[in-house]
């Protein structure tokens, strides 16, 4: 089995785990407040993390390319309170196009 | 482990009108969530996953910024490990929710067993301010089941589309990963406190992508999110 199938069955099932996990223990767990602001923040950090990574690292370089172009655009369909699928496709039509010129 | 009654005793049924109202309003954010599933089937492809790769992670794994984040570490060229990783560490969010959920759905048995697939943003936010648990566990149920049967369909949909374009970056996929990104993220940006966060978090792992392996700097930077969680509160909201 390849690495990439083990990643997939390992997200679902840990993914599938922490669902139920929430919803059996009893909630003391997590009621301390440094806990509940971690779990709030990780969130936040992550995605941020996902999107500058995402937006322009390419191997190990810093690369300002079409991609970056297109967060621009998803940044202002987003202050336009555009919806998600309009938000991820408009950004991805832009950075085509930007490809072709 | 059936003994569970379904409604509890001393809530009144529910009027008809009521009922049929909470369903409306779970299918109507059903049918706007699932859809989403295109840009993940798509993007998923895009990645370098199979179509049956990206269709088990929606049916298994069924919480839309993991999924998203296990593509993505990927797509950047990081370890499916260090994707699985990430992918784990966003998915912690639901076991908050599970918490804040439990006392109301007041579920045992096989039917937290099923519900806990379901237990993701949507689901949760249409439930937590129900008055009542009958309420509660509508709205969770039809809006989780109906996101469900949804995402994975689109998931499909977008996997088999995007398979049959070719190359991603010619349709700027790759680009498309980001913006899906910052669409989760932006709800999420209401408190200067988190928007410090995010830039310290974007900061850190564009800070080690030169260092270290691809996959590493997005866990990297959720040390950010444990300093900040740690560090005490200076202002308040």
């Amino acid at each position: 089995m390849s690495a990439l199938w083990v990643a997939v069955l390992a997200t679902g099932a840990g993914c599938y785990l922490l669902k139920l996990g929430g919803l059996s223990v009893p909630p003391r767990v997590l009621e301390h407040p440094v806990a509940e602001r971690i779990a709030d923040l990780i969130p936040v950090a992550l995605l941020s993390a996902l999107v500058a990574v995402q937006v322009v690292a390419r191997g190990h370089e810093i690369v300002l390319d079409a991609r970056a172009l297109g967060l621009i655009v998803a940044v202002v369909l987003l202050v336009l309170r555009a919806p998600f699928l309009v938000v991820v496709f408009g950004a991805a039509v832009v950075a085509a196009l930007a490809r072709m010129v | 482990m059936n003994d569970a009654p379904l409604e509890p005793a001393l809530e009144p049924a529910l009027e008809p009108a009521e009922r049929s109202s909470i369903i409306r309003d779970s299918l109507g954010v059903g049918l706007a969530t699932g859809a989403y599933g295109v840009g993940f089937g798509a993007v998923s492809v895009a990645a370098g996953l199979t179509v049956a790769q990206t269709c088990a992670l929606s049916l298994l794994a069924f919480t839309g910024a993991s999924q998203f984040a296990l593509v993505g570490v990927v797509a950047a060229g990081g370890t499916p490990l260090s994707g699985a990783l990430t992918a784990l560490l966003l998915g912690t969010r639901n076991t908050l929710y599970g918490l804040r959920m439990a006392p109301l759905l007041a579920w045992t048995g096989w039917r937290r067993t099923l519900g806990a697939h379901v237990l993701i943003d949507e689901s949760t936010a249409m439930a937590v301010t129900r008055p009542s648990t009958a309420t509660a566990r509508l709205a969770f149920t039809w809006t989780g089941a109906s996101i469900f049967v949804l995402w994975n369909l689109a998931t499909a949909a977008g996997a088999v589309a995007g398979n049959a374009l070719g190359d991603p970056r010619t349709y700027g996929l790759d680009a498309a990963v980001g913006a899906a990104f910052l669409a989760l993220l932006w709800p999420r940006l209401h408190s200067r406190a988190n928007q410090l966060v995010a830039v310290a978090a974007a900061a850190v792992a564009l800070g080690v992508v030169p260092l270290v392996p691809a996959g590493v700097p997005v866990l990297a930077a959720a040390g950010v999110a444990l300093v900040a969680g740690v560090l005490p509160r200076r202002e308040r909201g």
